[in-house]
């Protein structure tokens, strides 16, 4: 045991001297969190609009005094002719333009329907689909409280309503995917670039030939990681918290528990990595192709997996941050105990098992 | 005085598949002794000397390396060698001490002990005034003593040197040659490899391994009265060349 922690100690000296790896280890995910939650988003804030108010009744200005003092729109300019709307746009700040149609309040009151058109500027398609979906959903909500008030004939409006994250926050959906990448990279890249320094000086070789058991040599170059990830995903867990408001709705230690078993099947695979990888380089390698790619690409992390194709679909079940993923958001997000969530976790405890028998077999093999 | 074997190996094979790299070889080493195990690349030296130090099994054939046994004892092997590799292996982030610390510590010196062979080894060395420098900024010959120092620590019956004066002066290898001595006159036997062959005449006995077998093992004396050469190099190209 002695032995052990002095092992673990020389661990903790490599780490801690090397200003790279510490860059990487408390860097990273301070800087990925940050400029997921602020940077990357694809809500709307402040969008500059432009009204056509071919009508100027009591209706439309109630609409677009709702519009203006929703936070997510603010009006600009006021059009007169149709002919403006062009140009407006072509001056390319205003992002999209009301048009209200002639006696809209008359109309709606009359003929029981009125319309605005809602003109977006499509070259940035995904902000023109937020923006055209907020401005409805705003247009929505006053029909619904105008039929309230007024009795008309039964009117059928079709309602939306987005759940677990109804800002649509889109850093709720990112906190997930950065932990998930930050605990991937720091356990099995920096693992394997650990071990494969070893041998690339051939100390590894002087540690097998010593009587520490090889079992203990990599149980011993692992546990500083699962040490410094456990700290990781608290630091990017208080960081969302308490800059971006992220809920934790579910139990505190369910999560911890989770994610230490994701920094044990990500330890495991960088074992793995480290028994075909000779040299830092190569290991660092295999760790960004063969790991960073998938959990960006095919974990769902951007990209929702039900829009992928079927075989895509099919590859993302063996990527075990998929199911972290899963995991973590059902835990998060909706709040969620363990019996919802255990097939998930079955999963990851079963590749994390077939990693760590995979990386035995083949470690013995490697000491021939 | 009593010589008795500290190596004994009998018919020692190792096979990769059809390739046999080492190819049923017998010898002894005794106490006390600096035996050279001499060869071409890839005549099978570093293939046996894995076998001897535990860390490849062999495929057929008998091999005791301090008492012990190399298929069933390996554990037991281990805790009474000590081995140097080409690669002078010290940890270059880590202090003079702290690698001396940590190599004491994984072959379970006490706390005591471990102070004691440091101040021991920095006044030997003489490495005063950099105990307390990363190894990394060290010259080469530096590395090369402190690793073999190393290896040394936990006062070992034998110690495996494998090619141990890669890439240094002749001078620096020369000093090197005289820590040998002195450690083999305090009873620690020496296995060494090496490319060198004047290094080979500072060896008690050497042999010469060809294609997977010992070709020759004698003193450099007798090998040289055997060939009828005057030095160990004429001896190696006569055995390589057939």
């Amino acid at each position: 045991m002695k032995r052990f922690i002095g092992f673990i100690k020389k661990e903790f000296y490599h780490i801690f001297r090397d200003r790279r790896s510490l860059f990487i280890l408390f860097g990273m995910p301070i800087a990925q969190i940050l400029l997921f939650g602020f940077a990357i988003t694809n809500e709307i804030n402040n969008v500059d609009i432009a009204i056509l108010d071919n009508s100027k009744d009591a209706t439309t200005q109630e609409i677009i005094n709702r519009i203006s003092s929703s936070k997510y729109f603010s009006v600009q300019q006021y059009l007169e002719r149709g002919a403006d709307i062009e140009s407006a746009f072509k001056k390319g700040k205003i992002k999209a333009v009301l048009n209200f149609e002639k006696d809209f309040s008359q109309k709606l009151i009359k003929e029981g329907s009125a319309t605005v058109q809602i003109i977006t500027d499509a070259t940035d398609p995904n902000t023109a689909n937020t923006i055209s979906n907020y401005t409805s959903a705003i247009l929505q909500k006053y029909q619904q409280e105008l039929n309230k008030s007024i009795t008309v004939a039964y009117q059928i409006v079709p309602q939306t309503r987005m759940v677990y994250n109804p800002e649509l926050k889109s850093v709720f959906m990112f906190v997930p995917g950065v932990m998930t990448i930050i605990l991937m990279l720091v356990s099995a890249m920096m693992t394997s670039i650990s071990i494969a320094k070893e041998k690339e000086l051939g100390t590894m070789e002087i540690l097998l030939v010593s009587p520490l058991k090889p079992f203990l040599v990599i149980i011993g170059k692992v546990v500083p990681y699962i040490f410094l990830s456990v700290v990781n995903a608290v630091i990017i867990i208080v960081l969302s918290i308490s800059i971006f408001k992220m809920p934790v709705q579910g139990s505190l230690f369910l999560l911890g528990a989770e994610s230490v078993l994701f920094i044990i099947t990500s330890l495991a695979l960088g074992i793995l990595i480290s028994t075909v990888a000779a040299t830092q380089q190569t290991a660092m390698m295999i760790s960004l192709m063969g790991l960073m790619l998938p959990v960006i690409l095919l974990s769902g992390f951007i990209f929702p997996i039900s829009s992928m194709p079927v075989p895509l679909q099919l590859i993302s079940n063996i990527i075990p941050a998929k199911w972290f993923i899963i995991i973590l958001k059902a835990i998060m997000l909706k709040g969620v105990g363990i019996t919802y969530i255990w097939k998930e976790t079955l999963i990851l405890l079963g590749m994390t098992i077939f990693f760590i028998g995979v990386s035995t077999k083949k470690y013995k093999i490697r000491l021939e | 005085m009593k010589q008795e074997n500290v190596i004994e190996v009998e018919g020692l094979s190792k096979k990769f598949g059809d390739f046999k790299a080492v190819d049923a070889i017998t010898f002894e080493v005794k106490r006390g002794e600096i035996f050279g195990f001499l060869g071409a690349n890839g005549a099978g030296k570093t293939t046996a000397m894995k076998m001897l130090i535990g860390i490849s099994t062999p495929t057929s054939g008998k091999a005791s390396v301090a008492d012990f046994d190399v298929y069933t004892h390996a554990e037991d092997i281990k805790k009474n060698i000590g081995y140097m590799s080409q690669k002078f292996a010290l940890y270059d982030d880590l202090s003079v001490k702290e690698n001396i610390t940590f190599f004491g510590g994984i072959y379970g010196l006490s706390r005591a002990q471990i102070k004691d062979k440091t101040a021991q080894l920095i006044e030997e060395l003489g490495l005063q005034e950099v105990a307390n420098q990363l190894v990394g900024s060290l010259p080469l010959g530096w590395k090369q003593k402190i690793s073999f120092s190393v290896a040394l620590l936990h006062d070992p019956k034998i110690v495996f040197l494998d090619e141990p004066t890669g890439g240094v002066d002749p001078i620096t290898r020369r000093q090197f040659w005289e820590m040998i001595y002195k450690t083999a006159n305090n009873g620690t036997t020496i296995f060494v490899t090496t490319h060198y062959m004047d290094e080979a005449e500072y060896c008690d006995r050497v042999s010469i391994m060809v294609n997977g077998k010992i070709e020759a093992l004698d003193t450099p004396e007798r090998l040289k009265k055997q060939f009828s050469v005057t030095n160990m190099n004429d001896v190696f190209l006569k055995l390589a060349r057939g």
